[in-house]
């Protein structure tokens, strides 16, 4: 994992169970002139220890995260790919937007130089599906090798689809995830004239309070995030770490609008209760949920009636969290790092905290939304929501194995 | 200012990721560099912005080692 709260998993993990928050002030350009001048940006990246910098310097930054987060995965997992098990081998790592920063830097190269100074480079160090297509060159992965492009549910699509690869035949492993960097001059103002984003400049660190009554929007975060599926009589034959067990994926869409959720939650509650129906639970089998939570007006409202609606009197034992309280909103990343914080929370029996929540919206009552610091709970199913722009929506479910 | 070799050795270096002792004069791109089709692409790009030319497509496909884009940078910029 590459997060803004570290470049590792352990760095992560133990900054998102402290309650710290990723954002800082956006240094890499003149933000003078936008409305929102910091986001959750990543810190101190370097990708040379996994990647030779001549490599490095053909990919995108989002490509870089994705194939640092992917190797790590990869590393920590045992995983070996043998000649013979390569067909059986996958990837499934996509992106929200891809390559901006590229395609921003090569379009001003042209209106400067002309088109005869594009790089070769260009379109496969920008293009979404490369952090799969790296990644199976590297290890030699011969087995499917896709990528999702869903918005803010990229991640957990790609990992609710690995997953079907593998129920449906087509492979035993699939590394799955998602990457995102758009922390560029065209990303931010994209974002700052749809009046998605809080504008909370003097205070950076307070300004994704998920559910919090003075929200104002999303913090812009950046990263990358990637695990590995793999079938379980195989794992458990080779005597792999087993984290825990993916236990169903869920997907609606809204058919409501481009960019805000119904007020009900209705794609939302479709989403969970597919993914309930997926795993042969019911609402009571699931202990935690990490939302999707990020910290706008509308979504986080909607979000939570459609729990309500989904888990009827079992909300009351629920622990729901928004880890973007503290990484801030990855966009097509933000599904696969908070999979992964889920997973954690499983292992570790803990809600990680929503920061931040110091008032909590009377339209959020009801339910246990982890403010402030992680509690320790008693979680056998996990469940974690992404919710994207054109109303795109996934939740997968974790047990414990 | 450095002499013309210098400075394609410099430049061949920095876009393949070698070592500036590993240029030898009749190194190939290709065979003894480690390059791709598309590195040898960049590679003419940054010349062409190292010596401030065009090196037409035609041409640029006949410079394969590291003598050829000395020889051709110096008869064409002579």
């Amino acid at each position: 994992m590459v997060s803004p709260l570290g470049n590792t998993l352990g760095e992560t993990w133990s900054a998102v169970l402290a309650g710290t928050s990723g954002a800082a002030p956006i240094e890499t350009f003149d933000v003078s002139a936008f409305s929102t001048r910091f986001a959750a940006t990543v810190k101190n990246f370097d990708p040379t220890p996994y990647m030779p910098e001549k490599e490095a310097r053909k990919m995108d930054v989002f490509l870089q995260y994705g194939l640092v987060a992917a190797i790590q995965a990869m590393e920590d997992s045992g995983l070996e790919v043998s000649e013979q098990d390569a067909p059986r081998i996958g990837a499934c790592i996509g992106s929200g937007m891809g390559g901006i920063q590229a395609i921003e830097n090569n379009a001003l190269l042209i209106a400067e130089k002309g088109p005869r100074r594009v790089s070769p480079f260009f379109v496969p160090g920008a293009i979404i599906n490369m952090v799969a297509g790296n990644l199976s060159i590297k290890y030699g992965m011969k087995g499917p090798n896709l990528s999702t492009t869903t918005a803010c549910t990229t991640g957990t699509h790609a990992i609710g689809l690995g997953m079907r690869s593998i129920q449906y035949g087509d492979a035993d492993v699939m590394v799955c995830g998602g990457a995102e960097m758009v922390t560029t001059p065209v990303g931010l103002g994209g974002f700052c004239a749809a009046r998605a984003l809080s504008t909370r400049n003097d205070d950076p660190q307070a300004a994704s309070r998920p559910w919090d009554r003075d929200r104002d929007g999303f913090v812009l975060g950046e990263g990358a995030g990637v695990l590995v599926l793999e079938e379980y009589e195989r794992a458990k034959a080779r005597g792999a770490k087993i984290y825990a067990e993916l236990s169903g994926f869920g997907m609606s869409g809204d058919a409501h609008h481009m960019t805000s959720p119904p007020e009900d939650g209705a794609g939302a509650a479709l989403s969970m209760q597919n993914a309930l129906n997926d795993a042969a639970l019911s609402p009571e089998g699931v202990q935690y949920i990490n939302a999707h939570g990020t910290s706008t007006p509308l979504g986080d409202k909607a979000e939570i009636k459609a729990v309500h609606s989904v888990f009827g009197g079992a909300a009351d034992k629920l622990a729901v969290s928004s880890t973007k309280s503290m990484t801030g909103h990855l966009l097509g990343a933000a599904g696969a790092i908070e999979a992964i914080f889920s997973v954690l929370a499983l292992r570790d029996q803990v809600a990680p905290p929503t920061i931040n929540l110091e008032n909590p919206d009377e339209a959020c009552n009801g339910i246990n939304l982890v403010p402030m610091e992680t509690q320790e709970v008693s979680i056998e199913a996990a469940l974690s929501n992404s919710f994207g722009f054109g109303g795109t929506n996934g939740s997968l479910i974790f047990k414990r194995v | 200012m450095s002499s013309i070799e210098e400075r394609v050795k410099k430049i061949v270096a920095e876009q393949l990721g070698v070592k500036e002792e590993d240029v030898k004069p009749e190194a190939s791109f290709v065979e003894d560099l480690g390059a791709d089709s598309l590195d040898t692409v960049e590679l003419v790009m940054a010349l062409e912005e190292e010596f401030e030319t065009e090196i037409p497509d035609e041409e640029a496909e006949k410079i394969t080692t590291v003598q050829l884009a000395i020889d051709y940078i110096k008869e064409n910029l002579g």
